[in-house]
């Protein structure tokens, strides 16, 4: 039903730590299982451009955003939890 | 109790001048430097104001460009909110002098899954700093984070971290914080982390009448001011009337100022009041204590010193209008910019909010003389035990800057005696001079008289005298002390002409008694003239009986010589040839 839609992401993380990495790797595996070739993700990462932060009220690392579809919507965290990333990008889980 | 020192006193803790009136004496010099401060209070009670000043201060006037990261608040709204203090913070952003960042944070938009941390905030932080060099930050009000992030425990856990960064970082920093309930200063406890200095702001209300405080709770390695001490938010930022300045230590000069009324002159010493000390006016309604206020202010602008009165009963176009009809034209002072007039109601604010308005004006207009027109009106809303201090601060100020001021105090009821005295002593002390009026009715009218019940450091004069006003102005005539009363108005005109009458009477006898002194001198002369022509006659008569007897014996011994001639025929012819008897 979604099949029309681009997903458009940004992970913002502070350098390579542990919870960066853990965040990419969850994001990863999310889209590639529910959203396989309808997203796109800009991984920014602030140590390297601090004044990006400002544009998306990022407060929280890592931040999940969702640019596209509207509104922009905002997940913070590691990503663990898929459900809660799934309701928070307003996805349907692929049903097997 | 003394708990206000000198900065040099604590050379160990350094410290940044807010450069807020009044703040950076009860704080000995400032926040502490490198070390993040807590301003907490109540909404609407000036955090905001109090943060940004610290900030404009600090990167217009002692070179510390300032991060102002703000919660609630977006930039134009606050860059709206402090243009009132004549802050320019878009200018200050272009010169780079402060940097402003709004962090907004919407529950709704958020969804939270797994760990994170707030490095984000750090990273927007450090970049605000370093691009702008800053010394000072702002945090306005972190709690709000509290509301848009759910997690408590992470959220506590980072704002320890952030503390202890922006101390790393050696920011002198400013975290607002909403006043917490109970024993809570904060509402989240913030000042679990921020443990230096700890300023409360408040806002109260008593009687209607709103006055708000700034207390500093605790300022970690230095000793400060405990009390409360009220400030007020103006067009020229913040100022906090420090008080109870525990040294009485102002000089004393021994310049005299003239009143301006040359009678009352007359009566403190002949020369009028020292300069730098305070009079005290004090009377019944009516009696004409305002007159004497104007006529002070007048003299000062007559010798080309600046004066300022502040009325709490008639608008400033009033009194000129008043003053006038008594001979007491003020309005070329105004024009000249010598004289200020600032009128406003006495239930505008509280006392110590007026005190703090007088004490900015004076700051700012610095006048020679001060007239308070009158300090009773402010009383109205404190008890005694409120108002002295306040007082005492207000005339300690003036006393350390010099400033000759004058007192006007309305005392209750007509013209007994002794009740109002008594219901001046609490402020009379606090006075070097104490002027008394009072209406006395006598003879079916009303005059004003005029004492002196106290003037320290000069000899002045124990009588009272009437005083009157016209539209020659005003004037202090002797009046004429009776066997129980003094007499006044036209009891004492009477008296007067009484007096000259009976002068005159005296006079006209005198000349009588003389003129009747010089008749009597006149007929003694007169009998003595009469008793020397009768001895003189006499005299003539036994001169002429002397000689008509030596005759008459020559006579005879001619007459005898003759017949012994005649009978003896003897010697010569010696014939009579004087036929005379």
């Amino acid at each position: 039903m979604t099949k029309t839609k681009t997903y458009e992401l940004r992970l913002y993380v502070a350098g390579q730590t542990a919870k960066s990495l853990t965040a990419f790797a969850n994001l990863k595996r999310i889209c590639e299982t529910h959203l396989a070739g309808q997203y796109r993700i800009e991984v920014i990462d602030l140590t390297q451009t601090p004044q990006l932060s400002a544009g998306d009220q990022i407060l929280a690392l890592p931040t999940l955003v969702r640019r596209l579809p509207q509104p922009i919507k905002k997940i913070i965290g590691d990503l663990s939890n898929e459900e809660r990333v799934l309701v928070g990008l307003d996805v349907q889980p692929m049903k097997d | 109790m003394k708990k206000k020192t000198d900065p040099a006193e604590t050379p160990t803790l350094p410290k940044s001048p807010t450069g807020i009136t009044g703040l950076d004496e009860i704080t000995g010099g400032g926040l502490p430097t490198g070390r993040p401060t807590l301003v907490c209070g109540s909404a609407g009670c000036g955090k905001t104001m109090l943060a940004m000043e610290f900030l404009v201060r600090g990167a217009v006037e002692f070179g510390e460009p300032g991060v102002f990261m703000m919660f609630e608040e977006n930039a134009a709204e606050l860059t709206a909110n402090v243009r009132s203090l004549g802050f320019d913070l878009d200018k200050l952003v272009k010169q780079k002098k402060v940097a402003l960042d709004h962090v907004r944070i919407e529950r709704s938009e958020i969804e939270e899954t797994g760990e994170y941390d707030l490095e984000g905030l750090f990273i927007r932080l450090g970049h605000a700093i370093d691009t702008i060099g800053a010394k000072r930050v702002v945090l306005d009000t972190v709690e709000a984070l509290f509301a848009g992030l759910p997690n408590h425990g992470i959220l506590r856990a980072e704002l320890r971290r952030l503390f202890r960064w922006l101390k790393d970082r050696k920011m002198t920093a400013i975290i607002t914080g909403e006043k917490g309930e109970g024993n809570m200063i904060t509402r989240y406890g913030l000042e679990e982390y921020v443990a230096d200095c700890v300023i409360t702001l408040d806002h109260r209300v008593t009687k209607q009448i709103s006055t708000r405080r700034l207390r500093v709770l605790k300022y970690r390695g230095s000793a400060h001011g405990t009390n409360e001490y009220p400030f007020l938010i103006s067009e020229r930022g913040l100022s906090v009337l420090p008080i109870t300045s525990l040294r009485l230590d102002h000089a004393a000069p021994s310049e005299r100022l003239s009143t301006g009324i040359a009678r009352l002159d007359e009566m403190l010493g002949g020369q009028g009041v020292f300069r730098g000390s305070s009079v005290l006016v004090s009377g019944a309604p009516g009696t004409g204590k305002s007159s004497i206020g104007a006529k002070f202010a007048d003299a000062a602008c007559r010798r080309g010193e600046r004066a300022l009165i502040f009325a709490y009963e008639e608008s400033s176009a009033q009194i000129l209008r008043n003053m006038r009809s008594i001979g007491i034209d003020l309005a070329p002072w105004v024009k000249k910019g010598l004289l200020q007039v600032h009128a406003s109601r006495p239930t505008l604010s509280g006392l110590e909010q007026h005190l703090v308005a007088m004490h900015d004006m004076v700051k700012a207009f610095r006048p020679a003389v001060v007239v308070v027109d009158p300090i009773s009106n402010l009383m109205i809303e404190g008890s005694d035990a409120e108002v002295m201090p306040t007082l005492m601060r207000l005339i300690d100020f003036l006393k350390q800057e010099q400033i000759t001021s004058l007192f006007i105090s309305l005392t209750r009821g007509g013209s007994g005696t002794g009740a109002q005295e008594d219901s001046q002593v609490g402020v009379s002390s606090l006075m070097d001079t104490w002027l008394w009026m009072r209406n006395m009715e006598f003879n079916g009218e009303r005059n004003r008289l005029i004492h002196v019940l106290k003037s320290r450091g000069m000899a002045h004069s124990n009588q009272m005298r009437e005083f009157v006003l016209s539209d020659a102005g005003i004037d202090l005539v002797d009046v004429y002390p009776g066997a129980d009363r003094v007499l006044t108005g036209t009891a004492r005109v009477a008296q007067a002409a009484h007096e000259r009458s009976a002068a005159e009477l005296r006079r006209e006898d005198h000349e009588r008694k003389l003129r009747q002194l010089a008749a009597k001198r006149k007929a003694i002369e007169a009998q003595i003239a009469a008793l020397n022509a009768e001895g003189e006659a006499e005299e003539a008569e036994v001169k002429f009986t002397i000689a008509q007897e030596t005759l008459l014996e020559k006579t005879t011994q001619q007459n005898s010589a003759d017949m012994a001639q005649l009978r003896g025929g003897g010697k010569g012819g010696n014939s009579p040839k004087k036929g005379t008897p």
